[in-house]
């Protein structure tokens, strides 16, 4: 099990800020993870859709979508960053 | 010297001239200290507030990696940033970043890294609220920023 957590307009769509999930095997990298989660529902498809506009990050660092899972335990899912 | 950074992420407002007294008390070796204070705009007075939601733990991880790098990168002598989270009114406070160091191109670069990377790595979302009512838009990255933070590269 995996922890996703989601937020801004990804949160919004997906309709839950986090949730324990069951990877399948073929999902190895973060680019699988977007691919697989967008067939789950359509309001993954809506969050999911464009996925160079999501961003990655693994255990709470920022990765590109090729980078592989492994072992992470959290996965947060989001748009680009508009703080500051 | 090890410079730790002084980094918090918090809901409430931040007293900028406190946290420059923080850094500069009972200290004679900065000559140099640049601080910056971004505010939430009304955008013409059409824009009642922001919603500035976070990651937990990962924002504040966030800083403090891109904060590292700038004491490394521009020797300086003390950095802190505070990035406040939670709905903002237009005319408040949003960010402070406070970089000292010898001399004054430092203290500059120094705060200038900071922030552009902050605004394109740092796990924040700003959502706008108008004066209209209409709530909801979240607010677009802009390219601009991206450019700005390549610039260091």
């Amino acid at each position: 099990m995996v922890k996703l957590v989601y937020f801004a307009w990804v949160r919004e769509r997906i309709g839950r800020g986090e949730e324990e999930v069951e990877l399948p095997a073929s999902v190895k990298t973060a680019g699988d993870l977007i691919s697989h989660l967008a067939t789950l529902g359509e309001e993954y498809e809506a969050a999911l859709q464009f996925p160079k506009a999501i961003r990655v990050a693994l255990d709470q660092e920022h990765v590109e979508h090729d980078e592989p899972i492994g072992g992470a335990r959290e996965i947060g899912l989001f748009p680009p960053m508009t703080g500051g | 010297m090890t410079v730790i950074p002084i980094i918090r992420v918090q809901a409430e407002d931040f007293d900028g001239a406190a946290e420059t007294r923080a850094i500069t008390g009972g200290r004679r070796d900065i000559g140099a200290l640049v601080s910056f204070i971004g505010l939430c705009r009304d955008e013409g007075g059409s824009l009642s507030a922001l919603e500035l939601e976070h990651y937990p733990g990962m924002a504040e991880a966030e800083m403090r990696r891109i904060a590292l790098e700038a004491i490394e990168r521009f020797h300086l002598q003390a950095l802190t940033a505070i990035h406040r989270f939670g709905r903002i009114e237009a005319g408040a406070q949003i960010v402070l970043v406070i970089a000292a160091a010898p001399h004054r191109q430092a203290a500059f670069d120094g705060a200038s890294f900071m922030m552009d990377y902050l605004k394109t790595s740092a796990p924040f979302w700003k959502k706008e609220h108008m004066l209209d009512g209409v709530s909801g838009q979240w607010v677009a990255a802009r390219d601009a920023d991206d450019r700005a933070r390549d610039k260091w590269r």
